[in-house]
């Protein structure tokens, strides 16, 4: 799958909550073949702060249109520049890039669980599964009821859990404290969120046997595999996040 | 038709645009953004005897117009790149250089050895200049009497062409690029990344593992730029200048200045393509001034008029 450097032209700038965007881009020829878990590099421009391209994973796609979204949080000075564009604003990508979320069992009990932010990657996955006809549930965990984000796109491909640390809405605590996951009824989990959020998942996985992967959101540089900063340490060494992941199934890491 | 190309002694470079090593990977990281082929040359990222695992991570951070890395020559070792990553970069039709890096005296000697033997390797280039690694590396291009002993034991046992990769973590650099002349090198490149290091406010801690890193990006440029000037000046063997690159404008800045060559490095991560463009750009520049060739604009302004 070969890998592109494009412009591209923003449809859409939607303000989800204070800090959380997408952003959707269309292409003008047809898009490659993407797959969940995959991200791509987004150069900031007109960022005098900032440097380096910022590692975006794919939130939704849409290969009849051409278009693909990419969900965003304001954490820095490269993503508040971004959430800035406006419609019709022009964004230079490197995509797409990474490996990706492999295919469940057919007969699997699946969990696509992911917190905050990291439910991007988890709407592309559960589209693209339910399209090869899997079923699936779905959790996940917000801080506060004001910051739960696209829910209703969630509602619409699978069964919906939710959790809010101050009990807001859904159950109270994160999503390993949720009555679902104890229920035992899953073998595999797919997890994208805060990092001790993925750890609390590959720890309660483990302790119950149930196949789990992760999305993990190292700082990258290159993307490409090219400068070995984003490595994550696995029983096969420092594997770099951008070409050997993001996705990891728990057994490879040594969390 | 303007001519691009020179010479380190008799090795041939069809054109004065190189890759940085650990800016690149092997070559076949980026052959979905351009020919690599087309490229004056490659130099691969460090090599080291025994396979490292480098260091913790995080090993990055961003810096304003640049960025600090702490990676510490992670790679698979000599043994790997011989039977492994050798074979898969024989095809590119451009020269490649293998960057080596040791602990000791004997680790380059080692390296140099094993190298010498690959017939499609034209040359090396000494990397005494890390500074991310605990032992050897930035000491041998700190110390004036370990760079003279590590480039006479390589020189010692390398036939072919040996570029030495100066540290500007010195007060006088010129004096490192007079040693390693002396001590037989057929080139120059410089320069490695600046020694510096960036805090974590909100979280409160050192943003690198190792705390300090190596500063690239635009941001030390000036001070590149600065250095290759002063080598150039001293030296007659060709300078390969580095340090900040971006641009087209960035590498003519270097030829003016003394460059025979640029490496392009930090740029590839922000833009693959960064290399080609920049060759196309300096060819561009030459036939916009109306000259034919690269040489007559490298050290343009320290000639008498």
């Amino acid at each position: 799958m070969s890998k592109r450097i494009e412009d591209l032209k923003i449809l859409e700038n939607k303000r989800l909550t204070n800090d959380v965007f997408v952003l959707q881009l269309s292409v003008d020829k047809e898009l490659p073949e993407i797959k969940p878990g995959q991200f791509a590099q987004v150069r900031v421009d007109n960022s005098p702060g900032t440097f380096l391209r910022r590692p975006i994973s794919f939130h939704d796609v849409d290969y009849e249109n051409n278009t693909f979204k990419l969900l965003i949080q304001i954490i820095g000075k490269g993503t508040e520049r971004l959430s800035k564009h406006k419609k019709g604003d022009v964004l230079n990508l490197i995509y797409p890039l990474g490996n990706s979320f492999i295919l469940p069992e057919k007969d699997d009990k699946i969990l696509l669980a992911g917190g905050g932010v990291g439910v991007a990657p988890l709407l592309f996955l559960g589209k693209y599964l339910k399209a090869k006809s899997y079923n699936y549930d779905i959790l996940l965990g917000f801080r506060n009821s004001e910051r739960i984000i696209e829910i209703d796109e969630y509602h619409k491909i699978g069964k919906v859990f939710l959790t809010t640390e101050d009990g807001s809405e859904g159950e109270k605590g994160y999503i390993t404290n949720h009555s679902t996951l104890s229920s035992g009824r899953y073998n595999r989990v797919y997890c994208c969120g805060p990092d001790f959020m993925m750890k609390a998942m590959a720890s309660h996985c483990r302790k119950n046997n149930i196949n789990c992967e992760v999305s993990l959101e190292n700082l990258m540089g290159c993307g490409i595999g090219a400068c070995l900063c984003c490595v994550v340490d696995t029983i096969k060494g420092n594997l770099c996040t951008c070409i050997d992941g993001p996705v990891f199934n728990i057994n490879e890491l040594k969390w | 038709m303007v001519n691009l190309g020179f010479s380190i002694g008799d090795l041939y470079f069809k054109n004065p645009v190189l890759t940085a090593s650990g800016t690149f990977g092997y070559g076949p990281e980026f052959d979905d953004f351009l020919d690599v082929s087309s490229l004056g040359g490659i130099v691969v990222k460090g090599v080291t005897i025994e396979p490292r695992e480098g260091n913790a991570y995080p090993r990055m951070a961003e810096t304003p117009s640049g960025m600090l890395n702490a990676v510490g020559l992670q790679n698979k070792g000599i043994e790997y790149f011989e039977n492994n990553i050798y074979p898969q970069i024989l095809h590119y039709d451009t020269n490649i250089i293998v960057n080596i890096n040791g602990s000791f005296i004997d680790d380059y000697v080692i390296l140099a050895e094993r190298l010498n033997k690959l017939d499609k390797i034209p040359a090396i280039e000494l990397n005494i200049s890390c500074p991310n690694v605990k032992m050897g590396g930035m000491v041998f291009g700190t110390n004036l009497d370990l760079a003279r002993e590590v480039t006479r034991a390589v020189r010692a046992v390398y036939s072919k062409k040996l570029i030495v990769k100066l540290s500007p973590n010195v007060t006088d650099i010129v004096g490192f690029a007079r040693v390693v002349e002396e001590e037989g090198a057929d080139s120059v490149s410089l320069i490695n990344t600046l020694l510096g290091m960036s805090v974590d406010v909100e979280n409160m801690t050192p943003a690198l593992s190792t705390i300090t890193g190596g500063l690239s990006g635009p941001a030390i440029k000036p001070v590149a730029l600065r250095m290759v000037w002063q080598v150039a000046k001293a030296v007659k063997i060709p300078v390969i200048g580095m340090g900040g690159i971006m641009t087209t404008s960035d590498a003519i800045e270097f030829l003016l200045a003394g460059a025979s060559a640029i490496q392009v490095g930090t740029a590839s991560f922000i833009d693959p393509k960064a290399s080609i463009k920049i060759l196309d750009g300096i060819e561009k520049y030459l036939i916009e001034k109306g000259f034919s060739d690269i040489k007559d604009i490298v050290g343009y302004i320290n000639r008498t008029k």
